[in-house]
């Protein structure tokens, strides 16, 4: 931390930029991973080909870029009774500010039940398992060990339902879906050995679960699963969090307590 | 029970022994009316109490109110410090820039992330050594498996300023000479003598003193979320104070691109 006159820079793989002749500051061009973003792809790229390029340094095949782009429709809007989206209603409800609205959603969103470390660790079990049955169930039933970590130990087996009865029909329709999209993907595995890795987690398979094979599929590590499955799940929690606001408080659940300690002897 | 029976018995109800708010009448904290029985209490009493449910000397309340004060740099060039200040030179909030700052302080290598990690290690160790295991064995347990030990050597520099001013002050309150202190202390003086190049720093003794005070290692983290808070707020008035988008402003020549040559885009 010592006072030095030298320029510091900041290095970078993925974005070289070129300044305007007149100011330094400005930008003239720019290339992420080699592309001219604004004079080659912009009109040519999807979005999704875009977010692909971002993380993995490559643009994607045409079978992986539709497969990210059916994962985040998937993705898109865990509706109203996700925590991610209630945290985010919350912010939405008493005119929070937006990106409030959406840091709540990162911040419920990001846990180990249904969210982006969850990804992290179901992700963590492909790289170490791949497409061993026996390997699952060794990890399923003696779970690495989490101790010492600002994350809690994980309370059910990543990638399943801790509440779940049978798989949800939207989690089964992804499932196919996506595992339709590339032939051998640990998607297709992952179909094939459903019932077994549910019964091995006594537990049925959960969005998350489906996400991470579909991220790991596409190539990303664990830790860019987990920021993907951040981002993706953004869209419904800001339209629910407006939509709140649209519709005022009043109309919104507060919920009634009951304490066990109340010096007054009472409950609401 | 479990599975929709565990979600249904839930639904609707908040069953609490933490408290809950009476709008226009009372608020119940703890299982004691916060305008009554709590309300001579100073603000760190207050959260400690929040956080534990116990009440803490006036010399323990002070030695953590120390913590807070020894740890807040108002210096924009510290990362999570930087970003409240850019969030002032963005014309943010103040309250997006130092929510942020405080959550980008949960970092690996410094912040909450050490935090945890130190004061299991001293916990544990402390208790391995109670049942008769060797110092010098736990701390090549935790070299092997960490490839360090959380607390002792520091990102930027060899020292620690923290240190001195804070045991002084532990002195003249009584409080300095708990197990996990002097543990702390032993493991410093193993490491010296083994010349690891791991020095001690604020980050190993403050979770001793806490765990001496009975803290545990939950406790301790949530304690110490707001451990930096202080030095934030000058961070983001003086950005705020400069012209907008003046601090640490990037020109192309700042970014050191390190990536794959241009190339043409070709549409999937």
């Amino acid at each position: 931390m010592d006072n030095d006159s030298k320029m510091e820079q900041i290095r970078t793989q993925i974005w070289l930029e070129e300044p305007e002749p007149d100011n330094l500051f400005a930008t003239r061009a720019a290339y992420c991973h080699g592309y001219d973003v604004y004079g080659g792809m912009l009109g040519q790229s999807r979005w999704v080909e875009m977010l692909y390029l971002l993380f993995r340094g490559e643009a994607p095949t045409s079978e992986q870029a539709e497969l990210l782009e059916t994962l985040a429709v998937a993705l898109a809007n865990p509706g109203p009774r996700d925590p991610s989206v209630h945290a985010a209603m919350c912010g939405g409800v008493g005119g929070s500010t937006a990106a409030s609205c959406l840091i709540a959603a990162l911040a419920v969103g990001a846990g180990q039940h249904s969210g982006g470390r969850e990804v992290f660790l179901a992700m963590d079990g492909w790289n170490e398992c791949g497409t061993e049955l026996a390997a699952w169930q060794l990890r399923i039933s003696a779970p690495p060990d989490n101790k010492a970590s600002i994350w809690p130990s994980p309370e059910h087996p990543p990638g399943f339902d801790p509440h779940g009865v049978s798989t949800a029909t939207p989690v089964k329709q992804t499932l196919t879906r996506l595992a339709g999209i590339i032939p051998d993907s640990r998607l297709a595995w992952l179909e094939a050995n459903l019932s077994s890795l549910e019964l091995f987690a006594g537990r049925p398979l959960s969005m998350v679960g489906v996400a991470a094979a579909a991220f790991s599929d596409l190539g990303f590590s664990p830790e860019q699963g987990e920021m993907l499955h951040l981002l993706l799940r953004l869209p419904g929690a800001a339209a629910h969090a407006l939509e709140q606001w649209q519709y005022g408080h009043k109309k919104f659940p507060f919920f009634k307590v009951e304490l066990d300690n109340d010096p007054a002897g009472r409950t609401e | 029970m479990n599975g929709p029976e565990l979600l249904l018995q839930n639904a609707d109800i908040l069953k609490s022994r933490m408290g809950a708010c009476f709008p226009g009448e009372r608020a119940v904290f703890r299982g004691h009316d916060l305008h009554v029985e709590l309300k001579d209490m100073d603000w760190i009493e207050l959260y400690v109490f929040g956080i534990t449910g116990r009440r803490f000397s006036p010399q323990q309340l002070r030695l953590l109110n120390a913590i807070w004060v020894y740890t807040s740099y108002p210096d924009a060039r510290i990362w999570n410090n930087r970003v409240a200040a850019l969030a002032g030179s963005t014309r943010s909030t103040g309250a997006l820039g130092i929510s942020a700052a405080l959550a980008v302080s949960e970092a690996s290598i410094y912040g909450r992330g050490i935090d945890v990690r130190a004061i299991n290690f001293i916990v544990r160790t402390r208790k391995a050594i109670d049942n008769g295991s060797e110092l010098a064995d736990c701390v090549q347990d935790e070299l092997k498996k960490h490839r360090g030990i959380a607390g002792y050597g520091r990102p930027l520099s060899s020292g620690d300023e923290r240190i001195a001013p804070f045991m002084a002050l532990a002195r003249t309150l009584g409080l300095d000479d708990g197990p996990h202190v002097r543990l702390a202390y032993a493991v410093d003086e193993y490491l010296l003598a083994g010349r690891f190049r791991l020095r001690m720093n604020f980050a190993a003794i403050v979770p001793a003193l806490c765990a001496d005070i009975g803290l545990s290692p939950q406790e301790y983290y949530l304690f110490v979320f707001p451990a930096f808070l202080a030095g934030m707020p000058p961070c983001f008035i003086e950005s705020s104070q400069r012209p907008e988008g003046t601090l640490f402003p990037l020109s192309c020549a700042h970014i050191l691109y390190e990536g794959v040559s241009k190339r043409e885009w070709q549409s999937q």
